[in-house]
């Protein structure tokens, strides 16, 4: 029995892509637990994502690593190049959502012991919709979907909405009592960090379309 | 402007018989003018076969037989009153081994001069013949000298020359680079993409990367069942590439093929 052609290249894609998943894991795990730090005013575990950040960033090095050796001794072509593009691709947004995650809990950590100016409501909302779409985006990767990966995209609207939602509340807050504007600013950053995190994750369900299609589209514009 | 833009060659229906052996099934397809085109497929798909039916190279083998239409600026290339000899010299081939004649640089270049009774300048044909094949600079002190003192990618490059010289329109290459090291392959793609400013070129090559990097169209032929060579797929060479339509052509450039 003949060995099937680019046994090993065939081992080496998959890999890469379970990595990506686990990248993709990491990272969503990081979100949650930058949220629980913020609710719960929660210290170490503040510390203990922006720990872990390193971990996030190496794998993304790794990754970055690994599809480049891939690149240069396999001359991937068609699906095997749309593959390694989508991963290098992947790995930085989930990266930089990582980033993200680690940004709400230093903004944790600033706040100190202050309770939060008011209570959470759409930002933990915006945090399970944000959540919600990395995990659907890292799912029709797997299963190579493209209408779901144009869903994610659309669904980024209800996310922008929630946060122009918390802007206008905070700043009602900011207006009606100056010394409040610290305290308002710093829900206003963690409102943002989610908003990207929405944004990057339809960049990577954009991948997705590209891997499966080979079309680079810009799918619906978000509004910030 | 409509002859800049109109395809150079329209294949319509083409099969090729090696006697009752049918090398090339029903190809239908069309070469833009100035440009490249890349015959690509495993061994035996006929992509040879078909290169050599463009300037009807099969004539030569007496049991080759096509059936089908190739049409060259718009009349029949098999026609009885066409010159296969005239046709050679509108549409030239360089093979996959240089085969420069033991004779001089100089006298390689004006072999076809020569051969069509060409009454111009034939120092200025060689000149000009060797610039656009990028090699005046290293040989024009020693025209004079055997054309197999060259190396093997200088040999090619006379080779290109010495089919530049007559003014063709068309170049066929099969696998032109295939004996020359990485060096000379660069060389000669190179080469390959400035020449397409002025010639169209079809080219035929085992290495992917190489028609990736030299064509702007591809076309992809495989071997049938009956073992006669088909087309699966042409289309422009990044989509090719990136996205072949066709699962088939998506297993032989990814290396899938068994």
């Amino acid at each position: 029995m003949l060995r099937p052609p680019r046994a090993e290249f065939d081992r080496d894609l998959r890999s890469l892509q379970d990595e990506l998943l686990t990248l993709g894991g990491m990272v969503e795990k990081a979100i949650a637990k930058s949220l629980d730090a913020l609710k719960n005013r929660d210290r170490d575990l503040a510390e203990e994502v922006i720990r872990e950040d390193d971990i996030i960033d190496e794998m993304r090095f790794a990754l970055e690593e690994k599809s480049i050796d891939l690149i240069a001794t396999q001359q991937p072509l068609a699906g095997d190049l749309r593959i390694l593009v989508t991963v290098l691709h992947a790995s930085v947004e989930l990266e930089r959502i990582g980033d993200y995650a680690e940004g709400i809990a230093k903004i944790s950590l600033l706040m100190g012991d202050e309770p939060p100016l008011k209570p959470l409501i759409d930002i933990p909302r915006m945090a399970d919709r944000s959540m919600d779409m990395l995990r659907r985006s890292l799912d029709a990767f797997v299963d190579r979907d493209v209408e779901a990966s144009h869903q994610i995209c659309e669904d980024d609207d209800e996310v922008d909405a929630l946060y122009e939602q918390v802007y206008r509340e905070l700043l009602t807050y900011m207006l009606s009592d100056p010394g409040a504007i610290r305290r308002a600013t710093y829900l206003l950053w963690v409102a943002h960090d989610l908003e990207r995190i929405a944004d990057r994750t339809t960049n990577i369900a954009e991948r997705v379309i590209f891997l499966v299609t080979g079309q680079l589209t810009k799918t619906g514009v978000s509004t910030y | 402007m409509t002859t800049q833009t109109a395809p150079i060659f329209k294949v319509r229906d083409l099969n090729l018989f090696y006697d009752e052996f049918r090398a090339l099934r029903e190809i239908s397809m069309e070469i833009k003018r100035y440009s490249i085109t890349a015959l690509i497929g495993p061994s035996g798909c006929g992509k040879s076969s078909l290169l050599r039916c463009f300037n009807r190279m099969n004539d030569l083998i007496p049991a080759a037989k096509i059936d089908g239409q190739i049409l060259f600026e718009g009349s029949d290339l098999y026609d009885d009153d066409v010159d296969a000899t005239e046709i050679r010299s509108r549409i030239g081939m360089v093979f996959q081994r240089p085969n420069p004649f033991p004779k001089s640089i100089y006298d390689n270049v004006v072999f076809g001069l020569k051969v069509n009774g060409y009454q111009g300048d034939m120092d200025e044909a060689v000149e000009r013949s060797l610039r656009q094949a990028a090699l005046w600079e290293e040989v024009k002190d020693r025209l004079r000298n055997s054309a197999l003192e060259l190396s093997g990618g200088q040999q090619q490059r006379l080779c290109i020359a010495r089919a530049l010289a007559v003014e063709p329109e068309v170049i066929l290459m099969d696998e032109p680079a295939s004996a020359l090291d990485p060096i000379a392959t660069l060389a000669i793609e190179e080469l390959v993409r400035e020449l397409s400013e002025h010639y169209t070129i079809i080219i035929v090559t085992h290495n992917m990367q190489q028609a990736a990097r030299v064509s702007d169209e591809t076309a992809f032929l495989m071997v049938g069942d009956d073992r006669a060579g088909y087309l699966v797929e042409h289309g422009d060479t990044n989509q090719i590439f990136t996205t072949p339509k066709h699962e088939r052509t998506e297993a032989y450039i990814t290396g899938r093929f068994s």
